[in-house]
This record gives structure tokens, sequence and C-alpha cells, in this order.
């Protein structure tokens, strides 16, 4: 199969790959730019271990072609925190435990961030519906809901 | 007193939270997972699996796979030769089939390209002829006479007859009189439940990476919950010695049981001693689901009385389960832990195992107990319903204590039960009104804990840091628990301790991270290493001060003399001792090896409400809590975690998880759109209250809390969803469907 020539951008940074037509941005991220901090847990979009944003917008980057990439911005968990720096997100799960296995936590980070920005005060039930696309089989959520919240807080300076 | 043994002490450092020492890489992606390995030259390996329930392979043609481009190797069942060990053969024949392929999703071949798209190709074309044969997947079934045989030959000498030779196993525990126990009753009540077939459900699907040379070394990266155990079974599968196979833990994203043994490993390893060139092989989702360990389903009969005032005088429980297509090891652990949480005076269990073409099943979170503890824990509801008794109370007066004769033989020493009710009962949760159409459900649960062979080296840096080396992939925060532990004993900073997990050349045997085993063991081992490192460190001071070894005492991280006559010299810390240490001997490090025995068991209490919507069947959990005995809380944090991730996984076993076949014996719900784990819009917070009854086989009091949290969300429901609905509920899940069904619904 012909592969095509897909110009991007991630993380801020320029990256030029190579990929089949039928190749998904998760396997690019994880098997051609070695960026493997999106996790493949399902493949079918139902998990949320593989989130990132295209274009601002929360996606499974199992369900979009690599070859979608072409001109967008890309943002993956490997550019959540600013140099050695973590994001309030980051911060807050460690300190609050919100991770056992930690394998769903750069899914659950990435699409939490990209909540807050959208609403930086939701509620409980607006957090656990907006995560329901994230499965966590360690922590039953409990932490992860509050990590996220005092990390909200934090961020709007509350 | 053996050193072992529990001395309440005052801690400064355990029972704090301290941030985990792999937090940073794990939120930022840098965290390496069984997928996120790669080697030079690495191979992509697929495996090929079979469509039918139950076939007779009867020819595999191989040689168009093998003559594509980029197809380097391609394996099925006669390249392993055959284990002399039944149990070790069991292992290789569900790694890969051999002759008969016993469910849908068994591997019947493998292959190894260069790039996925080639390995996909691979697959497809490799020819394999089979002899569809008739099948059985239910339990209940596969027992009687008649049913199709799944694997003959299996049968142990204590099944009696009658049975299809499905059934393998027959246990009994218990004492007492029962018929004089049942006559004692003013109310017996006798029920029947069923319990599905649950999975892991671990978000990150099985990964390795094997590289084996031609000079006969071989490595292995892999997620596991037990590299040692992986290197007994791979090297008894590929015939190796064990010192030539090394196997590293890669991080792990989850297991709770199911990453206890191999499945893609041994093929990976062959892949690669065929092909000459690393193999690696991810499982997708579906495989996942298919091939990998999911609970066993249950078929269960309990039969209890109850006097007026609410004594239990006698209970029996039959267990039927099924644990796939080889003998199921998990049926003990449910008769045994059954009636754990009674002091009864007549008790008996009696255990089925039934083989049946599903996949091997594979241990889950206090294995075999959920679905025992289930059926009895709603006979004993019922009864109290039936009785105007109040349950909580109810239990408490039938509650094993100290001294208790467990229903499985041992005798109870310091066990936290009936604090744990106590708690409960205490608690605002119990006491706060419902709404109409809502209910209140409450159950006891329990696991053994496990102990078992350890090893840990402690190595004492010349800057004054430690770091320890230890053999327990980390699930949930253990490195952090651990750190605490010997920062606790040596009397150092918790931050000036690293933790690391070895891989199988580094360090002596490490039983799997199971039962509950790590915190308590890897503890135990931890806190005798520091001890060793200690007196070794004590030692060295006393040559510096011309003093008797026996004459220095460890202080608050410092070698002090013991007492006036010691001698006056001023205190000497770990970092002072260890800066000299090569004038005074060399390195200095701590070592311990145990087979750690004292687990000391955990009970735990759940209190649940739900609102059951009579319309749709579907059940809202409103609130929910969990009381559990730790022990000792080594890190909170990370035991209400455990708490917490029990509970959720028992409520999604409770409601909607199921393994559903058809009538043709194949799985239906493969995907995690079909197969329901609790998503966060499901559940409420979940409330935790920790007991502290110390582990007296524990310096610090430690029990495992790993596994407990899932046993008692079954029954919890179950009696909150019959409350809700006035319907008393008999099978899991109660998803909609059932539970509309059950209240008369359409």
């Amino acid at each position: 199969m012909t592969k095509l020539h897909v110009s991007t951008t991630i993380n801020g940074d320029p990256f030029e790959f190579l990929c089949a037509p039928d190749e998904t941005l998760l396997d690019v991220l994880r098997n051609r730019l070695g960026l493997t901090g999106a996790k493949e847990g399902c493949g079918t979009g139902d998990c949320g271990a593989c989130s990132v944003t295209v274009n601002g917008r929360l996606v499974c980057s199992c369900l979009v072609l690599g070859a979608e990439a072409e001109g967008a911005e890309v943002t993956t968990i490997e550019g959540m925190a600013d140099g050695d720096e973590l994001h309030p997100l980051q911060r807050h799960f460690i300190d609050g435990a919100a991770l056992q296995c930690g394998v769903c936590t750069p899914g659950i980070l990435v699409a939490a961030k990209a909540l807050l920005e959208k609403n930086p005060d939701p509620s409980d039930e607006e957090l656990r519906y907006w995560l329901a696309g994230n499965l966590c089989r360690c922590t039953g959520y409990d932490k992860i809901i509050r990590a996220v919240q005092a990390a909200a807080a934090e961020m709007r300076g509350a | 007193m053996s050193l072992d043994e529990y001395t309440r002490r005052e801690f400064k450092q355990v029972g704090t939270r301290v941030r985990r020492p792999d937090g940073v890489d794990k939120v930022t992606g840098r965290a390496m997972y069984g997928a996120d390995a790669t080697a030079p030259g690495m191979l992509t390996g697929r495996i090929l699996r079979c469509p039918h329930a139950h076939a007779r392979i009867k020819s595999i043609d191989v040689s168009a796979a093998l003559a594509l481009k980029g197809v380097k190797a391609v394996i099925t069942g006669d390249d392993f030769a055959v284990p002399e060990d039944d149990f070790i053969r069991d292992v290789q024949e569900n790694c890969m089939a051999r002759g008969k392929a016993l469910y849908d999703g068994h591997a019947v071949a493998a292959v190894a390209a260069t790039d996925a798209a080639a390995a996909k190709a691979a697959l497809k074309a490799i020819k394999i002829d089979y002899e569809v044969l008739p099948h059985v997947t239910d339990v209940d079934e596969a027992m009687k006479p008649g049913a199709p045989v799944v694997q003959a030959g299996r049968v142990q000498e204590n099944v009696p007859k009658g049975y299809s030779e499905n059934v393998t196993a027959h246990f009994e525990f218990g004492h007492g009189d029962m018929e004089a126990g049942f006559a004692k009753a003013d109310k017996i009540i006798e029920r029947s439940f069923k319990t599905a077939a649950t999975h892991q459900g671990y978000i990150e699907p099985h990964a390795c990476l094997a590289s084996v040379t031609s000079d006969g070394k071989a490595d292995l990266w892999c997620c596991t919950q037990g590299q040692f155990y992986v290197r007994t079974l791979c090297s008894s599968i590929m015939g190796m010695e064990a010192s030539q196979l090394r196997v590293t833990a890669s991080e792990i994203g989850g297991g709770f049981g199911g990453k206890t043994t191999v499945f893609i490993e041994p093929v990976a390893l062959m892949l690669s001693k065929k092909a000459g060139r690393p193999v690696k092989i991810v499982m997708s989702r579906d495989e996942v689901f298919r091939a990998t360990g999911p609970t066993v389903s249950s078929s269960s009969d309990v039969k209890i009385g109850m006097t007026k005032d609410g004594r239990i005088t006698a209970g029996e429980a039959t267990l039927r389960y099924q644990g796939g297509a080889f003998p199921c090891g998990t049926t003990e652990f449910g008769c045994s832990a059954a009636f754990a949480a009674y002091d009864l005076e007549a008790v008996r269990t009696y255990g089925w195992s039934v083989l049946t073409n599903r996949p091997k099943e594979a241990a889950y979170r206090a294995p075999g107990a959920p679905m025992a503890v289930y059926a009895v824990e709603s006979v004993v509801d019922e009864l109290c319903l039936e009785l105007g008794l109040d349950p909580l109370e109810t239990r408490l007066k039938n509650a094993a204590r100290k001294g208790t004769k467990s229903s499985y033989g041992p005798t109870f020493p310091d066990i936290g039960l009936v604090a744990t009710l106590e708690a409960a009962k205490a608690h605002p949760h119990y006491k706060a009104p419902l709404k109409p159409g809502q209910g209140r459900g409450l159950s006891c649960g329990f696991w053994f804990n496990f102990g078992g062979n350890t090893c840990v080296s402690l190595n004492v840096n010349t800057d004054g840091t430690v770091g320890i080396t230890e053999g327990n992939p980390d699930i949930g925060g253990s490195r952090a628990s651990i750190s605490l532990m010997a920062a606790e004993e040596l009397g150092i900073p918790y931050e000036r301790i690293r933790t690391i997990v070895a891989d199988t050349s580094s360090l002596g045997y490490n039983d799997v991270t199971d039962g509950s085993r790590v915190t308590f063991a890897v503890g135990l081992a931890t806190i005798k290493a520091a001890r060793d490192a200690i007196k070794k460190m004590s030692a060295r001071a006393a040559k510096i001060w011309g003093i008797d070894p026996e004459a220095v005492e460890w202080k608050d991280g410092a070698a002090v003399p013991a007492g006036p006559n010691a001698g006056k010299f001023p205190p000497m810390s770990l970092a002072e001792i260890a800066a000299v240490s090569a004038e005074t001997g060399g390195p200095i490090a701590g070592h311990y090896e145990v087979n750690a025995d004292g687990a000391g068991v955990s009970f735990g209490v759940h209190l649940c409400d739900v609102e059951v919507d009579r319309e749709t069947g579907a059940t809202k959990v409103l609130r929910y809590t969990v009381f559990q005995d730790a022990g000792k809380a080594v890190h909170p944090d990370y035991v209400e975690g455990q708490m917490q991730g029990g509970a959720v996984q028992g409520i999604g076993w409770a409601l909607n998880e199921e393994y559903i076949y058809g009538p043709d014996g194949r799985l239906q719900n493969p995907t995690f759109l079909d197969y329901r784990v609790p998503v966060a819009s499901d559940l409420p917070m979940i409330e935790t209250v920790i007991l502290e009854i110390p582990n007296p086989g524990h310096p610090y009091g430690v029990r495992g809390v790993g596994e407990t949290g899932i046993v008692p969300p079954l029954a919890a429901l179950s009696n909150a969803v019959s409350h809700a609905t006035g319907v008393r509920m008999t099978e899991l899940p109660m998803s909609p469907p059932r539970v509309l069904k059950a209240i008369g619904g359409t």
C-alpha cells in the first residue's frame, strides 16, 4: 500500500511522517513517533486510554487516521507538563493518589484538561459524564474525581 | 518472642500519605508498560484463534503463510514439546492448542512478520481443517452424564460416580452435626443462585517482547504480576534452564489476578527462537476477552437455619464452579470462604469443579470467594427479613472472632470482623433515611490473604541513601509502601529511599503479586532486611568506637552506645556510617529471604443504597460505604484505593458484567462496548472507613487489603435491589432486562 506523507504539529513541535492510509493516529504516535504515552486499551473507542486532542477537540486516537493529522495541531500526554513543571492536574493526580496502575492515567488527564478548558468549574456530575468514556479499573473513580476538582479549583485560583 | 510478631509502636512515617515514587513517570506518559518496549530488528507476532467452541484440528497448512513476503516464522502446537507435568501441559495447551481447540478464541497458530500488515495477511493464509465437535458452556449442563466431554481423563479419585467426565474435582469442608443444627432452627431458608463469569477487565491488554538468541539465552519483557513465575512456566515449556531466561516485568496496567499466568509469552519465545529475531506480541481487546482469564461462573444452593432471636444453627452450601476447558483452581477457595464470617456449630460446604468449552479461568481478586459469599449473605439477609431481625445485629451475634473455629478448619487469632461490623453500625450511613423505591443492602466479606516466598535486598549507599531491590511488580503503589516501611525501620526520611522491582536475574525467587501478599510479605522482608542492615551498621560503629557490637543500639536513624556502660560516643548516623564503609569492611547491605507465614485474614463490611427504575430495570447506586480491617494502613491513600476499586469491580459484577454465550458456544460480547464495566457516571463517591486491628503475624500489624473489597458488593447490591423491589434476586448480574423480568415488567 502506498504510504501518505503527513506534516503535522504535535505538542507545538513540527513532525513529518509516512503512514498507510488505514493506519490510526494512535499507531502513528506509538509506533512511528515513539510517543507511547497514549495507550491502546481496546482499539474500538470504548476505553479512552488513547485520548489526545486534535485541533483542540478530544478524540480517541484509535478512531482517527494518521492521515487526518495533516496540518492539524495534536496534543498528547507528553505535552501536558511545561518542561519540568507538572500541570496542576498531573500534580493533583500524584498528591491525591488518583492512579493505581496508571495505564488509564494519560487518557484521563488529557480528557480532564479538555473539559477544564471548556468548563473551568464543572459539577461532579458533569465531570463524571465527561469522563464516562475513560475507563479506569483500579480506582473506582473516587480519587480521580476529587483530584480533577482539586486541580480545577487551583486553576480557577479558588 | 519472634521478631515477626507484632509489637505496638508509635509510627513516624508509616501511615502518612507520601507521593509515590513512580508518580511523575505515570502522569507524564513516560512509564513503560508491556506494549511500550522495542528491540532492534523486532518482528510483530500475531496469533490465530479458533472460531469454534470445540473442534478437532484435523490439519494445519502453513505453507502459503510462510511463502508470503515479510513472514519470518509460523508456529503451531506441534512446535512445543509435550510437557510431562499435567499443570505445565495445561498452561502450554492453553497458550496454543494441540490436536483439539477447546473454546472460542483458543490459539491454534502464530506468525512473526516484519510488520502488522504482513502478520495479518499471514494469519489469513493459514489453512486449518476443523471437525466441529459438540460443546457445552453452562456449568449445570456440563455436569450431566452425556454432556459433551471437554477433556477426558482429568477426573480426580474422590469424585462420585454418576456425573459427566467434565466434573474433575469434589471438595468438602466443615464441622458439626448438620441434622441437629437444622433441627434447632425456627426458620430454614434454602435458595439456589447463579452468577455469570466476569473478566478482570484490566485496561492494559497482555503484551510481551521476547528475544531468544542462537546460544540458547533469552530475554523476556512482559506485563505480569510475577516475573519469577513467568520464568518458571516459560522455561519449563521451552525446555530452558531458568538461569538462561531473564524475565523483566514492565509497569503493569492492571491485573487483578488475570496476569498471574502466561498466555502469549511462550508463543513469543517460540516465534523468536524460530525466526532468530526479537518478537513482540500485543493482544487486542477481543483476544483478551476470548482467551484470557475470566472468573468461573457458578451455580449454587445454600441452606441456612436460624432461631427466632437470630442465632444461625446450621449452614450448608453446594458450589458448582466451571473454570473453562482446564481443571479449575478456585472451587476450594469458594468452599473455604463461604461461611468464614460466621461462628457456627454446624457448617458444611461442598464444591464441584467442572470443565466447559470456555477460556481457562484465571484468578480474579479473592478468586472463588465473591460468588460463594454472595449466595450465603443473600440467604442470611432473607432470614433476617423473614424473622424481622436487624441484619447488622444478626451478623454481630453470629460473627467469627478470636478463638472461633472457622468453617474451613483453622481457629482464628485476632481478627477484625466484630470491630468492622461495629463501625458500620455506628456510621451515619446505616441510619440514614431511605425514600420509597430505594433499598439498603449489606454484606460481610472475607479473604484469607497470602504470604509466600519473598526476597529483599537493601543496599546502603555511601551518600546515606538507600536502594531496595524487591521482586514484585508494583500494581497500585507498593513501591511507596515498601519505601515507607524501610524508612520507618531505618529512621531515615522516605525520600532518601528508592525501591525498584528487579528482573529475575537480579534477586532470589519471589511469588506472584497476588492474594494481597505484597505489603504484608515484602513489607515483612523489607523490615527484616532493614534490621539486618542495622545490625551490620551497628557493628561498624562498634568497630570505630572500639566497643562490643552488642553494646550498640539503633535509634532515630543512628547508632548509639547502649547505655552509660557502653562508653560515651556521639550518635553515628546512617549517612556517617555509610560514608566511611570502605574503611570499616566494605559495602553495607541487608538481606532477607522468607516463605512468609501469618498473613492474617481480612474482613470487610459493605453498605449500599440503591434505587431501581421500575420502567427500565436499571439500578442506580446512591450511596456506598466500605468498612475494612487493614491491620495497619501503611499508605492510607492506597489502602482506600484498594477498598474503592474492589467495591466498584464488585458493583460491576453485581449489576452489568457477564460473559454472554450464544447457542454456537461463541462469546457474543468481547468488547468494552458490550461487556460493560462501571464508568464514572454510574457511580457515587465510595466512602471508606479503615479499621486497624493489628495482624499478630507482621511486625507492624499489616494485613493485605487488596482482595476483600470485591467480596461483599455482590450480596450487598443484591440485598439492596431485593429490598428496593420487594423481589428476592438470585442471579447475577442484575442487568436491567433481568431485573425487569424479576419484578414482572416487560
